[in-house]
Order: structure tokens, then C-alpha cells, then sequence
């Protein structure tokens, strides 16, 4: 029998590798859509979100379908950690009638209601509203849960942002501001952008619990989200985290933009050899047990999911033209 | 609120009626919220909100805090989440601000995510009019909004059709703009009691005449039907058309009228270009061209900006008088002009609705 500690490290080994699957799951994903992306068969803008995947995975360890989240244009990460079907996100991508929004929406307008998630669009700043008016309906309703908004630094920028955080405070509404702060708006540096105060002080001015952390150690989100959510399902109010992170690629599109050098020399490299996944991965294998078998197990349940996926996609059912003006009114 | 011995003749105010129609509205559906800048204050939106929050509490009613566009997205994340929601703005001018949320998010919702949520949040715009206003105060924005799909747009005239169109639109599942015009709010209607939803699509011919259909929406009805009375005086006989919605256009009780009258003038007080104005003649020139007997008339705004100065300003907004000369002009008739000089001889001011008028503006 094993003691109660073995059972513990156990648990523990068995929520890392869950952790670390759901990683590299989102990283494959997008792989997989730049791949494929010069096929010219998912025919709109991709955002992709490599090397920000340890954000909303380690913010959705501690949500429930109940809870929901709104998103914006770089939102497959945080379909994915929210549980948003993967055959549905593809096919959205291939404009095919299975997908999400039913080839409405494309990579930017992703929904999966089923799991909370409430909706994605590409207006920086858009969706900030409506997750504080989630939240605050919430409230009014008596429904026990959290809203989530995800959005980036460029976002701290639109009068919408502040004004949201101004009634989430003011109500003292259940709300998660996640910022991922990658750096870049497009090919503008943040301090092109902004002064140099620190967006997280900006939050905290206005009234918010703040946290910061770094958005590459997934084991430290984990860490700041458990606390922040507790005290929001507790009554405490809005939160705020500011997540120093990094994209890997092009703002759209599914290729490396290095050479336009719009990023210092060495920057994404830096970056790179922070990568989230193999951070972690570090981290399990730092045990002195071997886990090859484990890792390669892993590598082929997403691989075969995600084929299963493209394959979905690629065999649905095209919409038809006399779709078109479905849906103008409800 | 006035003494009503026979139901069916009570009178209210314009104000008044929009304001039963919201308190019944929220005894009907306790999932119904009002939010807007000075909802629950003394003047409580030109009274139209007053007493709101003595009966419904503030869970139900809310002040708000002076971020249009912010807060137009807190109240569609709010309806997305099935909260329904009235929210006003005292301004429509206000209004300007929020249109990134009004026009990317809840005019789309439904549309972009295939059906699966939907928008149910009523926006309260008021037009200004006159007492110095001014360029940021008074505008008649009507077509911005009608210009969107997804949205309805609702500019009532009467005091019933207030309240009726406020019931159907807090139980409609889509965004809907409720316009109303300020210098409305006075002016007295019969009102049933009960809770009764109007139409939100139709319009409704509300005079009838044989020589010229003239559609009008919101204040420049009641100014048509006024012109008109002096019209028939000097042998017009004037149909008139009351648009009650201008998203979508009731086409069909349009041509219905124009195929009696073989003319068309349309009210509006808005300015000329990209207006609802050309927008009816479009739509009645290109589905029946052969219907019409000479070429028909906008009567709008100026294609200019409205100063504050009343020196100035007075004149600018098209009232009974003006509507009454050019119909004349219209129908090249020229004899009847001392007729309408008279009638609408002004012996005071002309920037306020009426003599009795003491703000709040």
C-alpha cells in the first residue's frame, strides 16, 4: 500500500503531466494550423498563440464550466484551456458549417457555450465590457461564478479597459482581468506606446487587487490564479493580473518575422529559451525518474487529435450562400 | 399623473407614457434592469424614470458612471448573460460614444456567433431641440443607427405608441434604439391602462387625403399633422403617413398610400444627405416609379449644423409653418400663402415646445 504522501506525489506527478499535456496540446495546435495554413484552406486571420501558452492554461486550473470567459483576436489559447471543442475550432477555421460560429467567425470569433466560453472578437478592447457585464449579471442573477477577460498590453491602451475597471470596482463584481502583456502591438513596442509606469500600478490605482507574474511558468500563474479566483468567488471583487510573456511569431499569420527587425536582436531567442513547455518539462523530468515513454505517449494522443480534428474539418459540410442572411435578428 | 374617470380616454404625457410603460415593463419581468446617467436623480431623466427606484429598488435601477461606450458594453455583456436591459442616454448626441459597442458588438452578435446568444437591451436616445442647444446638443442622428443591420430603430410620435413600442421593445430579443424627440414629451395622448406591446415594424396612416402622402417620424408628425389642418383649409388634402419605425422601413403601407395619392413628401428632421428622407424616396422610386405624378420632396434640416444663438438658431428646425410652405411650393400654389401666414401667425418665442415650457432641457 502506499502511504499518504506517495498518494500526494502521485496526484501531483498526475495533475503535472495533465498541466503539461494541455501545453503542449495548444502548442501542436497551432503548429499544426501554420502548417497547413499556406494550403489556402482556412481562408481568414490567424492569431496564433505560441509561446503564451502557460497563461490561460494555468488560469483555467481553477475554473469550472460555470464560469466564463471572454476572449479577443489571440484567443485559441484560451479556448483550448477553457475545454473549447477542438473539432469545432478547426472547422470554424476551414469556414466550414460545423464549426463554432458556423464558418461566421473564422480564427476571430470563436464561441463554445457549452464550456462558458462566451465569445472572442477582434476590436482591441471590445469584449473588456461585456465579460464586467457578465460578471455584473451574475451578481443581479445570484449565480455563483467568475467572468475571465483576456486581452493584451495594446488593450491598456483603449478608454473601454478603464472604464470597465472603474464598474467592476465600483460594483465589486466578480471579475478576472488577465492582461498578457506580450510587448508588442503588432510591430509597435509597449514603450512607443505607453509611458513607463507599469500597467499593473494603472490597476491598482483604480481599486483592483493586482498580481504579477511571469507568464512563462506555468507553475507561477497556477500559484497567483488560485488566490486571485478564491478572493473573486469570495466577494472581494474584480482582480487583475499582468503577465509578462512573449509571442513567438508574426502578429497574424503563421510565420517567423525575425527578420523585419522590429524586435532587438536576440530578443526572441531570449524568449525562446524561456519556453513555457519545456519549462515545466524541466521541472517533472527534474525528478530523476525517466518519463520518456510518458512525454511520447502524450505527443501521439494530441497528434492523433488533432488529425482527427483537420480531418473533421476538411470532410464537413460547406455553408451554403442561402445561409447568408440567417440570423440578423434573434 | 392624471385623474382618469373613463379608462379608455385617460390622457398621459408622452413622458408620462413612456414611463408607465417602463414600471409595468419591470413588474412583468423582475430580470428587467434600467441603467443611465441621472436615472434615479431628481429629474430622473426628464421624469420619465422617477419613482423607479422607490419600487424597484437599486438592484433594479442604477445611476451610471459617464462612460458611454464602456458602460453600453457592460449592458450587453449583461444581456448576453440574460439580463435584459433599458439604458438611457438624457442626449443622443451621447450616444456617439458608444457606437464602436453598439455597431461591432450588439448590432452582430447574433449574427457573427450563427444564432447561438442574442442582444435583448433597449437604448433610450433623447433629441434636443431649440433653447440653445446647440451643435452637440440637438442632433437627429435617426439614420447612423438605421444605417446598421441587426438593429431596430423606433422614433414613436404619440404618447400610446410610446408606451406600447417601450413595452414590445423591453420584450424584444434584438438591440433596439427607442428615439425620442424631447419636444414630444409634453404633449398629451388617450393611454390605456393595461400593458399593451405595439408594433415595432409598421407604420401607420394616421390622416388620410387624396392629394399628397407625407411620412413622417417622431416631432415632425405632430408638425405635419398641423401643417396639414391649414393645408385642407387652402384645398390640400393631405395623407399622412407616421413612420413609427425607421429600422426596418414599413414599405408597404407606404406605396399603399402613395397608389391613392400619386405624391410624396417626405418629413424628416434630420439633415438631407444620407438621410431616411432620400432613403424612402429610394425605396418608393425603385418598387414603383410609375406610381408617382411629379417628382417628390425631402423636407429636412439644413445640411448645416445648428448654432446656439437663438437669433440664429430660430427658423433652422423645420416646424408646421415651414412644412405647410413648401407642400405649397410642391403643388406650385402659391394663393394659399397669406392663408398659411396667418394660421401660423408666431406671437413668441419659437425655440421652446410650447409657452408653459420651463425646462429641465
Amino acid at each position: 500500500m502506499t502511504s499518504q504522501y506517495q498518494q500526494l506525489l502521485l496526484e501531483a506527478e498526475t495533475e503535472l503531466f495533465n498541466i503539461y499535456s494541455q501545453l503542449l496540446r495548444i502548442r501542436r495546435i497551432e503548429e499544426a494550423i501554420a502548417e497547413k495554413y499556406s494550403e489556402w484552406q482556412m481562408r481568414c486571420p490567424v492569431h496564433l498563440s505560441i509561446g503564451q501558452e502557460a497563461i490561460p492554461v494555468g488560469i483555467s486550473m481553477y475554473l469550472s464550466k460555470a464560469d466564463h470567459v471572454y476572449s479577443n483576436h489571440r484567443s485559441h489559447g484560451h479556448y483550448f484551456a477553457k475545454g473549447g471543442s477542438l473539432k469545432k475550432m478547426i472547422a470554424e477555421l476551414y469556414g466550414k458549417e460545423t464549426g463554432c460560429c458556423g464558418g461566421r467567425g473564422g480564427s476571430m470569433h470563436l464561441i463554445d457555450l457549452d464550456v462558458g466560453f462566451m465569445g472572442s472578437t477582434p476590436i482591441v478592447g471590445g469584449t473588456v465590457p461585456l465579460a464586467v457585464g457578465d460578471a455584473w449579471s451574475a451578481v443581479l442573477k445570484d449565480e455563483k461564478r467568475v467572468s475571465v477577460i483576456y486581452f493584451g498590453d495594446g488593450c491598456f491602451e483603449e478608454g473601454v479597459m478603464h472604464e470597465a475597471m472603474n464598474f467592476a470596482t465600483l460594483h465589486k463584481l466578480p471579475v478576472i482581468f488577465v492582461c498578457e502583456n506580450n510587448g508588442y502591438s503588432v510591430y509597435t513596442q509597449l514603450n512607443e506606446r505607453q509611458s513607463s509606469r507599469k500597467i499593473i500600478d494603472i490597476a491598482k490605482a483604480h481599486g483592483i487587487q493586482t498580481y504579477n507574474a511571469d507568464g512563462n511558468d506555468v507553475i507561477g500563474v497556477i500559484e497567483v490564479a488560485y488566490n486571485a479566483i478564491e478572493r473573486a468567488r469570495n466577494g472581494h471583487g474584480p482582480q487583475f493580473f499582468e503577465f509578462k510573456t512573449y509571442r513567438w511569431l508574426e502578429h497574424c499569420g503563421p510565420d517567423d518575422d525575425d527578420h523585419l527587425n522590429y524586435r532587438p536582436q536576440g530578443e526572441l531567442s531570449t524568449w525562446k529559451d524561456r519556453c513555457p513547455i519545456e519549462k515545466l518539462k524541466n521541472h517533472i523530468v527534474g525528478k530523476d525518474v525517466n518519463y520518456a515513454e510518458k512525454f511520447q505517449l502524450i505527443e501521439i494522443e494530441i497528434e492523433t487529435e488533432i488529425s482527427e480534428a483537420f480531418e473533421f474539418a476538411i470532410n464537413s459540410k460547406s455553408p451554403t450562400k442561402d445561409q447568408i442572411d440567417q440570423y440578423i435578428y434573434a | 399623473m392624471h385623474k382618469s374617470y373613463n379608462k379608455d380616454l385617460r390622457k398621459l404625457t408622452f413622458s408620462e407614457a413612456i414611463r408607465e410603460g417602463i414600471d409595468q415593463s419591470m413588474a412583468d419581468d423582475p430580470n428587467l434592469i434600467v441603467i443611465g446617467e441621472g436615472v434615479p436623480d431628481p429629474k430622473s431623466i426628464f421624469m420619465t424614470t422617477s419613482g423607479l427606484i422607490e419600487k424597484y429598488g437599486d438592484k433594479r435601477v442604477f445611476d451610471m458612471p459617464l462612460s458611454e461606450n464602456g458602460m453600453t458594453g457592460v449592458c450587453i455583456g449583461a444581456a448576453l448573460n440574460g439580463t435584459h436591459v433599458l439604458m438611457i442616454h438624457q442626449r443622443i448626441d451621447f450616444a456617439m460614444l458608444a457606437m464602436d459597442q453598439i455597431i461591432n458588438n450588439a448590432a452582430k452578435w447574433h449574427y457573427m456567433f450563427n444564432g447561438q446568444s442574442s442582444v435583448p437591451i433597449v437604448i433610450r436616445v433623447i433629441v434636443g431641440r431649440g433653447w440653445g442647444q446647440g451643435p452637440q446638443h440637438s442632433q437627429n442622428l435617426q439614420a447612423i443607427f438605421a444605417h446598421i443591420p441587426g438593429l431596430k430603430v423606433v422614433t414613436p410620435a404619440t404618447a400610446k405608441d410610446a408606451k406600447g413600442m417601450m413595452i414590445a421593445a423591453l420584450k424584444d430579443k434584438n438591440p433596439v434604439i427607442f428615439i425620442e424627440h424631447r419636444w414630444l414629451h409634453h404633449i398629451e395622448d388617450a393611454v390605456p391602462e393595461e400593458m399593451y406591446p405595439s408594433d415595432l415594424d409598421k407604420a401607420q396612416i394616421i390622416r388620410s387625403g387624396s392629394d399628397v402622402t407625407i411620412v413622417a417620424n417622431s416631432l415632425m408628425t405632430i408638425e405635419t399633422m398641423k401643417a396639414a389642418k391649414v393645408l385642407s383649409e387652402v384645398g390640400i388634402d393631405v395623407e399622412i403617413v407616421d413612420l413609427r419605425s425607421i429600422k426596418p422601413i414599413d414599405l408597404d403601407t407606404i406605396i399603399k398610400s402613395v397608389s391613392k395619392t400619386k405624391n410624396l413628401i417626405v418629413v424628416d428632421s434630420a439633415w438631407k444627405t444620407g438621410g431616411i428622407s432620400g432613403e424612402i424616396i429610394s425605396l418608393v422610386i425603385e418598387s414603383s416609379f410609375d406610381l408617382l405624378d411629379k417628382a417628390p420632396l425631402r423636407i429636412t434640416s439644413p445640411d448645416h449644423f445648428v448654432p446656439t444663438s437663438h437669433y440664429q438658431a430660430d427658423g433652422y428646425y423645420q416646424d408646421a409653418k415651414q412644412i405647410a410652405e413648401q407642400v405649397l411650393d410642391f403643388f406650385d400654389q402659391q394663393d394659399g400663402i397669406d392663408i398659411i401666414n396667418k394660421k401660423f401667425k408666431i406671437d413668441g418665442p419659437v425655440d421652446v415646445p410650447n409657452r408653459e415650457f420651463h425646462g429641465p432641457f
